[in-house]
């Protein structure tokens, strides 16, 4: 059996105890490195927890050569963590077709998601949520404005826009650098540049930095360690507006 | 005032007169005299004295070429000659006679207008006289024709004078059948070279004579003077009464054109942008006070001033501190710190060099040969430069000691920017990189400059031969997924046609062009009008269509796409070796709602294997280069020579018998051609004369294919097993 295994925002302290059960259980323990990473802990730490070994998995094990460890999962129990909710903004919802195509039984234990700690740190109604993106690092020939299109798209029918920021190996982008790129996006596809943003850093964490303001203010705000997420909120309802001058300083 | 510095000053004085100045290239076919008639000509120009021309090969500044006697950069000079009732400004380049050099005629042929073509009396056109020709033609340059080494004809062949007369007008009349076979258009027009009117000169470029019939006015000297002080042994009078340098020159300034006039003609040939835009017209017109427009078509290394780059400017005007941009490159502001123009070896710096001239600078860091760089920061390119000749051959170089590593990878960095026609493979892992050039000579001249004017110790292997890939039958739609599998290509792969080929090798159909142009041309050309219209990119000779319609995010995803098509084009399926003649149909995609899970880590890769897929199963196949191969023997020799041919997998395809000599015309294969010189040499006991030209790529016969591939993926360390499309689709 293939257990996919949410472990949640920050630390090892997210994981919920069927989770936790699960892992100690397993024959083998992967955990996906590169859709998102929990900053508050280490490997170390978390095999402390779990009692076991780890196998860290980059990008090129799982999406090249997914076989060797989907095969171990015929008879064995495996368990296949991430960062997050398993299936959200990631592209797993393949690993478990190509396992079901081998026969092999999967399940998935839910871990707490970044798509729904940022309605409780913001005040934003999840509700009022329309598509989320991601910003990447641009590229040499690829500098896509998608992101921008998709904020746009969502302030047009008054929804909020939950933006994703890249995750490298050396580095994570920074709220300030997300809205600069934005505002790059703005000014190549000559649309306007969101007036209002809520920044997020460190969800999960006893300490995390949520701010909202102008594009100017959040560049100079300090959010201190990663990982940040942004927000792009539409018109703001009543309550949310109170929220956010409550826990945000708007 | 030494007589140089007299020079300079004249030469700058007319610099800003384009209706004063023609720019001339010299071509020939090797050994008909080139070199010399250019010494001779520069003499005569008061340039070197006139007893050191003719040993001095003054042109020849590279110590290779005096060594070996035959020249193998073009070089420049600039000089002046009276005509008329005035002074006209003669920029010069000499180019090489070895077709393993061609690249340098083809370059040679961007920066001039007209050119004087050698063609030597007694071997008359070679079909080296017919590629210089026809790059001349192709790019617009008008020729003229100078017969060297008459004196040969009367004191070798000792003909008389009656038969002298004909052979001279055999040798016009093959070259004009070769100017209307190559451009009907222009030869009606009257490029059709013509004694009468003074087209053609005939003379002795090594002892310093020629006459033309419109001098034969001035000098009085007829061919019945040629032939008799040729037989008396006083080619002085004749050099004396008929100079080579006056009646060349005079030759070049009455009817080659000035860049007042060949840019008008000359600009709709070599750029495809917007002729009514500002450096549209203002290049049409010559305009010294339009933008800067300069076409780089070489590159040199001075010790003193680092990079130099040579090249015509077409408009606006250069001086130090001109602030250019070169295109295609980062848009960086080059600045330039020299203008000068060439005198030979010698670079003399200006004060400024206006339109229509040939301009040296230093200072272009971003520019490589073939550049086009502007005053704009955005200007459509220059077509270009199409070669005749490919590299074929290929030697890997390592750096004799250790040390000398990080000084070979730079050394081999600046070779591939002198040189167009060379590529440059550089593997820093390795150490083994690869030099690509047109022939073994070629490549040896390069080897060797890198040893001995580079400084630095290599080891050089065999040579190799080039092979290129390409498909025989259309395959697709082939389905390549992105490693997520998230996002997926549908392409359908298949051949070029072969006059589609043709148009994009001699630049009719290019993505400089305007859209709607270029779809004209393709439909003319019978491709369907929906594919003509979707053509968004071209590499090499392959052509990569869009034709699926509004899928969102695809814009911004395209330029990866391209780079996963690029990849794999750069080393097919079968053997890691590039690949040509294809066109590729994108006819549908499906792509991640999320620009993170598409980007170049999953598109590259996922179209690259699609491209290297479809090739697969479109029957990808070998291409082998081939040479023409000419060779003249004595009767008696007939048989060795065409066994020579023969015996490697050969064709003959025509035999001339010219007198006691018979001339052989076939083609073999360039992997067969290791050490023809010297089988060719023992068969024929020395008496043959011939030369090679490349003639282009054929498909390696079926029986051979497997063994040759085999071989290929050895050398590069591949896996023995040829790859099946499921290997790239999994």
């Amino acid at each position: 059996m293939l257990f996919f295994i949410g472990l949640g925002l920050y630390d090892e302290q997210d994981l919920s105890v069927k989770g936790l059960e699960q892992i100690r259980r397993a024959d083998h323990i992967f955990l996906e490195s590169y859709t998102s990473c929990l900053t508050g802990t280490s490997i170390r730490k978390m095999e402390h927890l779990f009692g076991r070994e780890i196998q860290v998995l980059n990008r090129e094990d799982v999406e090249q050569h997914p076989e060797t460890f989907l095969a171990l999962a015929k008879d064995e129990d495996v368990a296949f963590l991430t960062g997050g909710d398993p299936m959200v903004s990631t592209t797993h919802t393949d690993l478990r077709i190509r396992a079901a195509a081998m026969g092999v039984q999967s399940r998935i234990i839910h871990g707490a998601s970044i798509a729904s700690a940022v309605c409780g740190l913001t005040g934003l109604q999840n509700y009022r949520f329309g598509k989320s993106c991601s910003i990447p690092y641009p590229e040499k020939g690829w500098f896509p404005t998608a992101p921008f299109e998709v904020i746009a798209y969502n302030l047009d029918a008054n929804l909020h826009t939950l933006v994703y920021l890249d995750i490298r190996e050396d580095r994570h982008m920074t709220i300030p650098e997300a809205i600069t790129l934005i505002g790059e996006m703005a000014e190549k596809t000559g649309g306007e540049p969101p007036d209002l943003y809520v920044g997020v850093a460190r969800a999960g964490s006893a300490e995390p930095g949520v701010a909202a303001g102008s594009s100017r203010s959040l560049k100079e705000f300090d959010f201190g360690p990663p990982l940040h997420i942004l927000v792009v909120p539409a018109d703001l309802h009543i309550m949310e507006r109170e929220y956010l001058e409550t826990f945000a300083g708007l | 005032m030494t007589r140089r510095k007299k020079m300079v000053e004249q030469v700058t004085a007319l610099m800003d007169k384009p209706e004063r100045i023609r720019n001339i290239g010299i071509v020939a076919h090797i050994d008909h005299g080139k070199t010399t008639l250019s010494d001779n000509l520069l003499a005569g120009a008061g340039m070197i004295s006139e007893e050191l021309a003719g040993r001095q090969l003054f042109m020849d500044s590279d110590a290779e070429e005096q060594a070996r006697g035959i020249t193998i950069d073009a070089s420049n000079v600039s000089m002046v000659h009276p005509y008329g009732d005035g002074e006209y400004l003669i920029n010069m380049i000499d180019t090489p006679g070895h077709v393993d050099f061609g690249g340098d005629v083809t370059r040679a042929m961007r920066a001039v207008d007209g050119a004087v073509v050698v063609v030597d009396a007694v071997e008359g056109t070679m079909p080296q006289t017919e590629t210089v020709l026809r790059q001349a033609l192709k790019e617009g340059v008008r020729p003229v024709l100078f017969i060297n080494k008459v004196d040969r004809l009367i004191n070798e062949l000792k003909v008389d004078e009656q038969e002298m007369q004909i052979r001279l007008g055999n040798v016009i009349d093959k070259v004009n059948k070769l100017i209307r076979g190559m451009n009907k258009e222009l030869y009606d027009a009257g490029w059709k070279l013509n004694a009468a009117e003074g087209t053609v000169a005939f003379g002795s470029a090594l002892y310093n004579w020629a006459i033309s019939v419109p001098y034969m006015q001035t000098s009085g000297v007829s061919f019945t003077d040629v032939y008799n002080k040729c037989n008396e042994g006083d080619m002085k009078w004749l050099a004396k009464r008929s100079p080579l340098c006056q009646v060349l020159l005079d030759m070049v300034v009455k009817h080659l054109p000035s860049p007042l006039e060949a840019q008008k003609r000359r600009i709709n040939i070599i750029w495809h942008g917007d002729k009514e835009s500002e450096v549209g017209t203002s290049m049409l017109t010559c305009n010294p006070d339009g933008p800067a427009a300069l076409m780089v078509t070489d590159i040199s290394f001075d010790p003193h001033a680092g990079e130099v780059a040579t090249g015509r400017l077409f408009s606006g005007r250069l001086r130090r501190g001109t602030e250019l941009y070169v295109m295609g490159t980062s848009k960086n502001i080059n600045r330039i710190t020299q203008v000068g123009i060439f005198m030979g070896a010698e670079r003399i710096e200006v004060e400024e060099l206006p339109a229509g001239n040939i301009a040296a600078v230093t200072g272009l860091k971003d520019a490589i040969v073939g550049s086009t760089v502007s005053t704009l920061q955005d200007m459509t390119p220059f077509e270009s430069l199409k070669h005749y000749s490919e590299p074929v051959m290929t030697v890997a170089v390592e750096a004799k000691s250790m040390k000398d590593l990080p000084k070979l990878v730079s050394v081999l960095r600046q070779v591939a920017k002198e040189d167009p026609t060379v590529k440059v493979t550089i593997d820093e892992e390795t150490g083994e990189h690869l030099i690509s050039g047109m022939g073994e000579l070629h490549l040896e001249i390069i080897t060797g400059r890198i040893k001995r004017d580079k400084g630095v110790e290599i080891v050089t292997s065999q040579p190799i031969v080039v092979y290129r890939e390409t498909v025989t039958q259309i395959a697709g739609p082939v389905e390549g997924k992105s490693p997520n599998r998230h996002n997926r290509f549908y392409i359908v792969i298949e051949p070029l046609a072969p006059e589609l080929v043709e148009m994009i090798r001699d630049g009719t159909v290019s993505m400089n062009q305007p859209a709607l142009e270029r779809r004209d041309i393709l439909k003319e050309a019978g491709m369907d009008k929906d594919e003509a219209k979707n053509v968004t990119a071209i590499e090499g000779t392959n052509i990569f269509i869009n034709m699926t319609k509004g899928i969102q995010y695809l814009n911004e995803t395209m330029e990866l796409v391209l780079d996963g098509w690029r990849e794999a084009l750069a080393g097919g399926p079968l053997a890691d070796e590039l690949v040509q003649n294809t066109k590729i149909r994108l006819v549908d995609v499906k792509l991640h709602e999320d620009a993170i899970h598409r980007g170049p880590a999953q598109v590259i890769p996922a179209v690259r294997s699609a491209v290297k897929a479809g090739l697969l199963m479109a029957g990808d196949t070998l291409l082998e280069p081939l040479q023409k191969i000419q060779i003249t023997v004595p009767s008696l020799q007939m048989g060795s020579a065409t066994g020579e041919i023969q015996g490697r997998r050969g064709q003959v395809f025509d035999m001339v018998t010219e007198g006691d000599s018979m001339t052989i015309i076939g083609r073999v294969p360039v992997a067969e051609m290791f050490g023809f010189a010297g089988d060719i040499r023992s068969a024929t006991e020395g008496r043959a004369m011939w030369s090679t030209e490349f003639i282009g790529f054929e498909p390696v016969p079926a029986n051979l294919l497997k063994e040759i591939v085999i071989s290929i993926r050895k050398r590069k360390g591949l896996k023995e097993q040829i790859p099946r499309p499921d290997d790239y689709l999994a």
